[in-house]
């Protein structure tokens, strides 16, 4: 069955519903379809999307010069043609992109609406993810969506004016506040009522060594009655200070968009540019890619499942985890180059090559963590105690999982198999079999499992990487980028899929950069899943979904 | 008892009653050793809880704006309830004069004193987790005194007296005889010792998610001395409930009447089975998670059945017999 047998279906349905679809360039944005959409059918567009059982991957919006360029000029402009597209007469338009994916398929809606009245129709009634995202979207670029149900901002607490939007072409890069910035006292939470119920405000400061952001608790006794998360803490700004960069100052500012995944963010990035350039990696770089994002996917998964022992008092798990993680970083600081592996990807490949008497090193290392792990994952899959914590805590259901898009771990653990590797493989996952754990119970436990399992089955695909290392270059250099290039970067971190779209301007630096990390998804997922549950379980709960920060606030 | 009441002895009770203030923070890095090493890991220091003393006893005093008179008095009074506490439960020689002037039940009355200043310092300040930490204290005390009363009686039933030296001369006098009515009232006041110090299952001492914490949660807003002082009691709480189980249900080695070779004797005999107790507690914080917060009922219900049981089968089994 091939990955996009639903689309035909689709495209009948908006045809029903006299929803206008054109079908773009093919080639834009692979491996994603593109359909231009009216703006007024925005919304109706993702009414029907929800009803065949589409998952959402993202909405953002792009205010940049030369955005929105229609769909007929848009083919020109890749093959080089110098269209006559002159910003002076053409009304300055905000593009809005929304992408789609269901099977391994994926599809990007476009749509855009004028500069001086960008309302278009929100798409969060119909899928509950996306709240946060189209709120960020309207902080930053101005775009009102109509029928949001949330009103409130997300991304600006106070940092800059309320009628200012920073991704517009008008505002400074640099940003226009001097000084102190107010403090974001007076959002509004809402407040469970009824006697015996009370708040508790926890953070942005924690007691640990983490991200700032806010949770809000309502809670009668020691349960839970509602939480809700304010983020926007650590927001840096990415968006706005990726324009203008060359592409290897894009590469090192998605390094920096979440630390965890240094990784995963900067092939996802180096892939969007590297497809907009219509330029590939050499299959060396590609495998020392991939061999890269698996060692950080099993250093992240041992640290969550030690943090999430340690949360439920059981440090001894926790620092067994933390020593092979320790082991693990040292390695990769000795051979990559830093304990992250932190701008070791670079557009065009790798910046850096393994030498040779390095694959006997890694091989002996995995033998090495196989033979530590797998008793200390007897330990914790089996541990009565442990079990008496973990099982049945914080129960996400497929339902709950599948509405909010979540993928990772969270998905995993919640019946939705879904990944990128295996499920629209890019270089070189395509020749490689990816095994995806699958746990049906949603609950804390089953997201541990799931990361023990995902342990084992990175350790396989690196040994076969290894094993199967093409010899050859490591490094090609990116083509200059045409006019107002686009690309799409589809990776699986190991937090889940991330989505990056990219946007050259005309001089070959980016106008538009968009990072999409799946914490947006898995973030709502948190809210839901602690329903019920007493408040001192919150922190495992919490270290069990392990949103980023840093990656949501951008 | 009025033997009791003589000048060496109160300089043997004087001696003692500092000896705890000074060996509490050593029995909690033994704990921490012990642990660690358990881990895989070297540790900190054995004295690394005396340096984290010192450190916060020289540290600047912030007390937050909404702190009344209560939330500065309260680290001394939870200090000295605690210490005086200590002071009657006997460490190197049976024959204490305070034991005399205060039995087992003024020893939990101290206990309790210290519970609720330390409650109601945790809410003085009016955080969300202070609230918390005291409302779970209160929890885990309601529970936790009966039973530590129960497992007490049990012991003033055998000996006909709540005096805790007359409970342990009595036991030295009976020789080694196994008493089912001490083996469940041991049973029941190990679990009532784990809950009231805080350790895992019940509280994690070592935690930073305050959302979770028990004890330390009533501590967030304490900095300075006055955290010295309210870490200090808690490891003097826990030295005095390690002491409690080991002079009482295994007193043999404990010095009687006041020589030097009595009061050496005495101090190695309880640092030996101190040793041993804490070896034990880190054994089972290490194989055990901490407990969901609704399963500290059970397991002091379960403190509480033990000392009921013991309290029975002294009735059937030892009266009389």
């Amino acid at each position: 069955m091939s990955r996009r047998d639903w689309l035909p279906d689709f495209l009948a349905r908006l045809a029903a519903e006299h929803l206008l679809a054109r079908a773009a360039d093919e080639a834009l944005l692979a491996p994603a379809l593109r359909l231009v959409l009216d703006p007024e059918d925005w919304g109706a567009a993702a009414k029907v999307a929800a009803h065949i059982g589409l998952r959402h991957a993202g909405v953002w919006a792009d205010a940049s010069e030369g955005a929105g360029v229609p769909a007929s000029f848009a083919a020109n402009l890749v093959a080089g043609v110098a269209a006559d597209l002159d910003g002076e007469h053409d009304p300055q338009r905000i593009a809005v992109y929304a992408c789609l994916e269901h099977l391994g398929g994926y599809l990007v809606l476009e749509t855009a609406v004028p500069l001086e009245r960008p309302v278009l129709p929100s798409q969060t009634p119909h899928y509950p993810g996306l709240d946060r995202l189209e709120r960020h979207c309207h902080d930053l670029t101005g775009v009102v969506f109509q029928g949001h149900p949330d009103p409130r901002r997300w991304t600006r607490h106070q940092a800059w004016e309320e009628d200012a939007f920073p991704l517009r072409t008008d505002f400074p890069t640099a940003g226009r506040s001097g000084g102190r910035v107010p403090a974001d006292a007076d959002y509004p939470f809402l407040t469970v009522q009824g006697s015996g119920v009370y708040e508790i405000p926890v953070g942005p400061v924690h007691a640990g060594i983490i991200e700032p952001g806010h949770f809000r608790f309502q809670a009668m006794g020691e349960e839970v009655l509602r939480l809700e998360e304010r983020l926007g803490y650590v927001h840096k700004g990415i968006e706005k200070i990726a324009e203008g960069r060359d592409p290897e100052g894009l590469a090192r500012l998605a390094a920096r968009v979440c630390g965890d995944s240094t990784v995963a963010h900067t092939w996802a990035a180096c892939q969007a540019m590297e497809r907009a350039t219509a330029c590939a990696a050499p299959p060396r770089a590609d495998w020392l890619r991939a061999l890269m994002a698996e060692r950080e996917r099993v250093a992240n998964h041992l640290g969550d499942i030690g943090a999430i022992c340690n949360d439920v008092g059981f440090s001894f798990a926790h620092m067994q985890c933390a020593r092979l993680r320790e082991l693990w970083q040292r390695r990769s600081r000795e051979l990559f180059g830093h304990r992250l592996m932190m701008d070791a990807i670079c557009p065009g490949g790798v910046a850096a090559d393994l030498s040779a008497d390095a694959s006997a090193l890694l091989q002996a290392d995995h033998m090495a963590l196989r033979a530590a792990a797998i008793p200390l994952f007897d330990v914790i899959d089996d541990h009565p105690s442990l079990n008496d914590r973990l099982i049945t805590t914080g129960h996400l259901s497929t339902a709950q999982a599948r509405n909010l898009g979540c993928t990772g771990s969270v998905g995993k653990a919640s019946g939705l198999a879904f990944d990128v590797r295996r499920d629209c493989p890019y270089p070189p996952y395509d020749m490689l079999e990816v095994v995806v754990p699958q746990e049906s119970d949603g609950d804390v436990a089953a997201r541990v499992r799931v990361r023990m399992t995902e342990i084992q089955e990175s350790l396989i695909l690196m040994d076969r990487l290894i094993r199967t290392l093409p010899t050859g270059k490591i490094r090609v250099p990116l083509r200059p980028a045409p006019p107002g290039a686009v690309g799409l970067g589809l990776v699986d971190g190991w937090r889940g899929e991330i989505m990056t779209f990219v946007r050259f301007d005309t001089d070959g630096g980016i106008a538009r950069f968009f990072p999409r990390d799946p914490s947006w998804f898995t973030w709502p997922a948190l809210e839901q899943l602690i329903m019920g549950n007493i408040v001192p379980d919150f922190p495992v709960c919490n270290k069990s979904v392990n949103g980023s920060y840093s990656g949501e606030d951008l | 008892m009025d033997h009791y009441l003589t000048l060496p002895g109160w300089g043997i009770a004087f001696v003692q009653s500092f000896l705890y203030i000074a060996l509490a923070p050593l029995l909690v890095g033994w704990v921490r050793k012990v642990k660690a090493r358990l881990q895989n890991r070297r540790g900190a220091p054995l004295l690394q809880a005396y340096r984290d003393l010192y450190k916060l006893l020289a540290k600047e005093v912030r007390v937050a704006h909404t702190a009344s008179p209560l939330f500065r008095a309260a680290p001394y009074i939870v200090f000295t309830a605690t210490w005086m506490a200590a002071a009657t439960v006997p460490l190197l020689v049976v024959d204490l004069p305070t034991a005399a002037i205060a039995d087992i039940i003024v020893l939990v009355g101290l206990l309790a004193l210290a519970r609720v200043f330390l409650a109601l310092a945790g809410m003085d300040v009016g955080t969300a987790f202070g609230g918390m930490g005291a409302s779970r204290e209160m929890m885990i005390g309601a529970l936790a005194e009966p039973a530590m009363l129960m497992a007490v009686f049990t012991l003033t039933m055998t000996a006909h007296s709540t005096n805790l030296s007359s409970v342990i001369d009595q036991h030295l006098a009976d020789g080694f005889m196994l008493r089912p009515s001490y083996l469940f009232a041991l049973g029941g006041l190990v679990l009532v010792a784990i809950a009231e110090t805080g350790r895992i299952p019940v509280d994690n001492p070592t935690t930073h998610l305050e959302l979770t914490m028990i004890h330390e949660a009533m501590l967030l807003e304490y900095s300075g001395r006055h955290l010295a002082m309210m870490e200090w009691a808690a490891q003097i709480k826990l030295l005095l409930y390690g002491t409690l189980i080991a002079n009482v249900f295994l007193p043999w080695g404990i010095g009687r009447g006041v020589s030097a070779a009595a009061l050496g004797l005495g101090l190695a005999a309880v640092l030996a089975k101190l040793a041993v107790l804490g070896v034990a507690l880190a054994v089972g914080e290490t194989v055990l998670a901490k407990m969901r917060i609704f399963r500290a009922p059970a397991f002091l219900n379960l403190a509480l059945l033990l000392s009921l049981l013991g309290l029975l089968s002294h009735v059937i089994l030892e009266v009389g017999a």
